[in-house]
């Protein structure tokens, strides 16, 4: 019994590492119908940048902030410079190309991560990095014969936090409804006096800079980060997105969840070699039954 | 003299069979000319060029993204390679069973998945790319040799005279091929086949509501791309001697996206000209080693701005290769 | 309704009997009867939103109805697939105009042809006789069409390219390419000034006299009247009046639908 609610934490941790990322996704695609693949080299970024900051100030950091502190700052450096870099890709990489097209869009998308990638390849080295042990609190709860980490709840409890955060501001606050309206059509949704380019603004700099959080926590969590992590994760994170049904972002959140346990569940009771099999088998099988996702909505065409 | 010599020439050849002779000519001079090395990397563009004519069919006359095409080039390599090191079966012999494997595959796995629209689609392909290249690594049944794929691979001959061993007769080998694809994808374009196709991926619906089997359609394009895409799995391997998982990543599915969006949707010298950007690529930019990424992204994002068309997009009414060839025909 | 009695299954190349076709809560066609006999143009009309255009969907196979049934020269065709309904017999345009805009206009025309010929991968890779033979044909056919809507001089252009009532008119060719035995307009003469309605009109009459039968959405009065034989008036789903169109034209419930309750609120006002 405990060994299945350790194995539903560790696959609700990974599953909101991926829900946190299927939200960049999302947004950025329910509003431009276009599949950011950059979104996952900015989660990696992150996680980079949280590395240097521990690792470069960790004497600084250790005297005046305390470890969780520490950590903080690092997520909070991390976010701000990849709000910066992801307002910066759309800048240059995307918004040139908007009128060009859907297909001209990936391959902008697929440049951009490509330059990603091997830029963070080439800034810190082709070799793992891993977070330093000595900054991540390694505090062991132990109920019963459940056994986890003071990390993990943490994790957990702060993802989760942060996707209440941005549930309540998509679905209960104005701007939220104005990223819902221009998901839904771009053009009323300017004529209705939503300004799109705040509406890009935010997807832009919220969407990376969730992403580079998610990153310094998948740095703290596993502790070994690589330049193509961004490749793995952002797979999974589009695959939550897809099996949340496109646009939906509470669904995208969802389906990051599940995607998680899956993986927990199937590495566990099939084989860690074959999981991601298996969870790509369950994406395949969920669209050929539900064509939009599982909390998709069906939009009868207007013919 | 030297007028009626001049004009003499003009009466024989016009300008467009002029540069289609001239082209011709230095395909067939080029191995002669080159060492081994840059044979091979010919060679490579060759297999590039059958892969993006592959999914050209796909992606370029059907529309649909199609983001996992390296695992039909999987499926044709490694079926080579197995049955090729495991049952001894001669290479030529399985060109053909690589194209049908890979074919049958395309449509067992596509057939429940045709009908998901555009963006569900790739990332379907996405997922079931990586499928294979997982189930290659995992070695299901010993078959596959796990990360370390399958060596000692022969090469493709005809009894004990007609051995292609070496990279001269690669170089001609595949671009044989590729002549021939090339003749038989103009046909189609210009084929009822074609424009079906086309109507697919202009617009849907309409195609539906005009007699087009849309369904049927889109499933001949993956079966057909898949079967092109198992050929140059074939003749990779052979080449090669040795197929390994690695070579059939995401991201070779990414680089054959890019010659068929970077080169011009549905336009079959564009997709040359991409494939020979691809394949050079590395060549040209060597010198600048780990910078060369970060180049090929920006490359690919500036193309995208200034040609998002591609470099020779699509003309419709009378192809410029086509219209060569019918001048070709009439004049002798 | 003694006219509609006139009506008589025998002569329907198109029957749709209590079709019924529902979206969530709304009930888009309700129990919906009609009637398109042979060699005649029958008009649909009524106020936006009556479900005139759902009502083709359904016979064209877009979508499944809910209840009711589509015959089509005295075979079942309900639920079958547009595709199949197209080398049934059935050719469509669409209220939006739906052509290719990349391809030329000749090509779109021979699209048209494309449930006509069988050509598979290997007769087109081979070009064996046969096929050559069928494309031959296709692309007169094709030209014939395209030369009789006038559009032979930009055969060459891309769709996307022409003028907007070209392009009306390109659809129809498209259409009339499919060898149908009827065709199902969806307001063609929308966005077209008043001599190209003309010209239209004039043309819808010369194909009855090819042996088509035309099915009719239209808003313009003019059209309806100008060349209707038979006039179906819908509403909310349903159908409210039928006949010659002089009759359907000064029918009270008719003008109500289209005009509402202003005449109401007029008297009431003053």
């Amino acid at each position: 019994m405990e060994v299945v609610l350790e194995q539903i934490i560790n696959g609700l941790t990974i599953g909101s590492f991926y829900a946190l990322i299927a939200l960049g996704y999302s947004m950025v695609y329910g509003v431009l119908k276009l599949i950011n693949f950059a979104h996952g080299d900015f989660f990696t970024l992150g996680s980079y940048l949280g590395y240097t900051v521990l690792v470069f100030g960790s004497a600084f950091l250790t005297s005046h902030c305390g470890l969780w502190g520490g950590i903080i700052v690092a997520m909070a450096i991390a976010a701000i410079c990849l709000a910066l870099v992801g307002i910066t890709v759309e800048r240059l990489a995307y918004r040139p190309i908007y009128p060009a097209g859907r297909l001209p869009a990936v391959v902008s998308a697929l440049g951009a991560s490509i330059f990603l990638q091997n830029a963070i390849m080439v800034i810190w080295g082709p070799r793992y990095q891993a977070y330093p042990a000595s900054l991540i609190p390694n505090i062991h709860i132990q109920m019963g014969a459940l056994h986890i980490t003071l990390l993990q709840i943490v994790i957990l409890v702060f993802s989760f936090l942060l996707m209440g955060i941005l549930y309540y501001i998509i679905q209960k606050t104005l701007f939220g409804s104005a990223i819902r309206a221009s998901a839904l059509d771009r053009d009323t949704a300017s004529l209705m006096g939503i300004n799109f380019n705040k509406v890009i603004f935010f997807i832009f700099t919220l969407g990376p800079a969730l992403g580079a959080i998610t990153g310094v926590m998948v740095g703290m969590y596993y502790r070994q980060i690589s330049f193509t992590m961004g490749w793995n994760y952002g797979l999974k994170a589009f695959t939550a997105t897809i099996l949340g049904g496109i646009g939906n972002l509470p669904g995208a959140m969802f389906g990051g969840l599940i995607l998680g346990l899956l993986e927990m569940f199937g590495g566990a009771y099939i084989s860690a070699a074959w999981k991601d099999v298996f969870v790509f088998l369950i994406l395949i099988l969920v669209l050929i039954f539900r064509p939009n996702g599982l909390f998709g909505e069906k939009l009868a065409e207007k013919v | 003299m030297e007028d009626t010599g001049g004009s003499k020439l003009n009466s024989f050849f016009s300008p467009q069979q002029g540069t289609l002779f001239a082209v011709l000519g230095i395909f067939i001079i080029y191995p002669f000319a080159a060492n081994n090395y840059y044979t091979d990397v010919a060679f490579f563009f060759g297999i590039y060029a059958l892969l993006g004519l592959s999914l050209n069919i796909v992606l370029g006359e059907v529309g649909l993204f199609d983001l996992g095409h390296a695992g039909f080039y999987a499926i044709g390599a490694y079926i080579t390679a197995i049955l090729n090191t495991k049952l001894g079966i001669p290479i030529l012999v399985l060109l053909p069973v690589s194209a049908i494997a890979a074919a049958l595959f395309a449509y067992l796995v596509c057939s429940p998945i045709i009908h998901l629209r555009g963006d569900y689609l790739c990332i379907v392909t996405i997922g079931m790319g990586e499928i294979v290249r997982l189930s290659l690594i995992n070695n299901p049944f010993d078959l596959t040799g796990g990360p370390n794929g399958v060596f000692g691979i022969d090469f493709p001959s005809l009894g004990n005279f007609f051995v292609i061993d070496s990279s001269i007769e690669y170089y001609f080998f595949i671009w044989i091929v590729v002549g021939f694809s090339i003749l038989a994808l103009i046909r189609l374009q210009n084929s009822r086949i074609g424009r079906a196709w086309n109507c697919i991926r202009e617009d849907e619906v309409a195609a539906n509501a005009n007699g087009i089997n849309v369904r049927n359609y889109k499933l001949l394009a993956f079966v057909l791309g898949a079967a092109m895409a198992g050929i140059a799995g074939n003749i990779y391997a052979s080449k090669l001697m040795c197929v390994s998982p690695e070579s059939f990543s995401f991201m070779e599915s990414c680089l054959m996206f890019c010659i068929v969006l970077i080169g011009g949707m549905g336009s079959i010298p564009g997709v040359l000209i991409g494939a020979a950007v691809i394949s050079l690529f590395p060549e040209i930019f060597r010198p600048f080693a780990m910078y060369r990424m970060l180049i090929f992204g920006t490359v690919m994002i500036l193309m995208m701005m200034f040609r998002p068309g591609g470099v020779w997009p699509r003309r419709r009414g009378g192809a410029d290769i086509k219209s060569v060839l019918n001048t070709w025909r009439k004049n002798g | 309704m003694a006219e509609a009695d006139l009506r008589t299954t025998d002569r329907a190349i198109l029957e749709t009997r209590e079709l019924t076709k529902v979206f969530g809560g709304l009930t888009a066609v309700n129990n919906f009867d009609s009637q398109v006999h042979k060699g005649e143009i029958c008009s649909l009309i009524g106020p936006n939103g009556a479900g005139k255009t759902t009502v083709f969907n359904v016979v064209t196979g877009i979508y499944k109805p809910e209840g009711g049934s589509v015959v089509f020269n005295g075979k079942d065709i309900t639920g079958q697939k547009p595709y199949q309904i197209v080398s049934g017999g059935i050719a469509r345009t669409f209220q939006n105009i739906r052509l290719f805009p990349n391809m030329t206009c000749l090509e779109n025309v021979m699209a048209g042809q494309h449930c006509r010929g069988s050509a598979g991968m290997w007769g087109s890779i081979f070009r064996t006789p046969r096929q050559k033979n069928e494309e031959r044909h296709i692309r007169e056919v094709a030209e014939s069409r395209i030369n009789q809507v006038g559009l032979w001089e930009s055969r060459n252009e891309l769709a996307k390219n022409i003028a907007y009532g070209s392009q009306r008119m390109l659809e129809i060719a498209r259409a009339l390419a499919t060898e149908p035995g009827l065709l199902a307009l969806d307001e063609p003469s929308s966005g077209l000034n008043p001599r190209e309605t003309e010209n239209l009109m004039a043309f819808l009459k010369s194909l009855v006299k090819e042996n088509f039968s035309i099915f009719l959405i239209e808003h313009d009065m003019n059209v309806v009247m100008g060349i209707s034989d038979w006039v179906i008036v819908m509403d909310e789903g349903a159908k409210i009046a039928e006949g010659h169109p002089e009759v359907v034209y000064n029918n009270p419930k008719v003008i109500e639908a289209y005009l509402g309750y202003d005449d109401q609120q007029a008297d009431g006002e003053s």
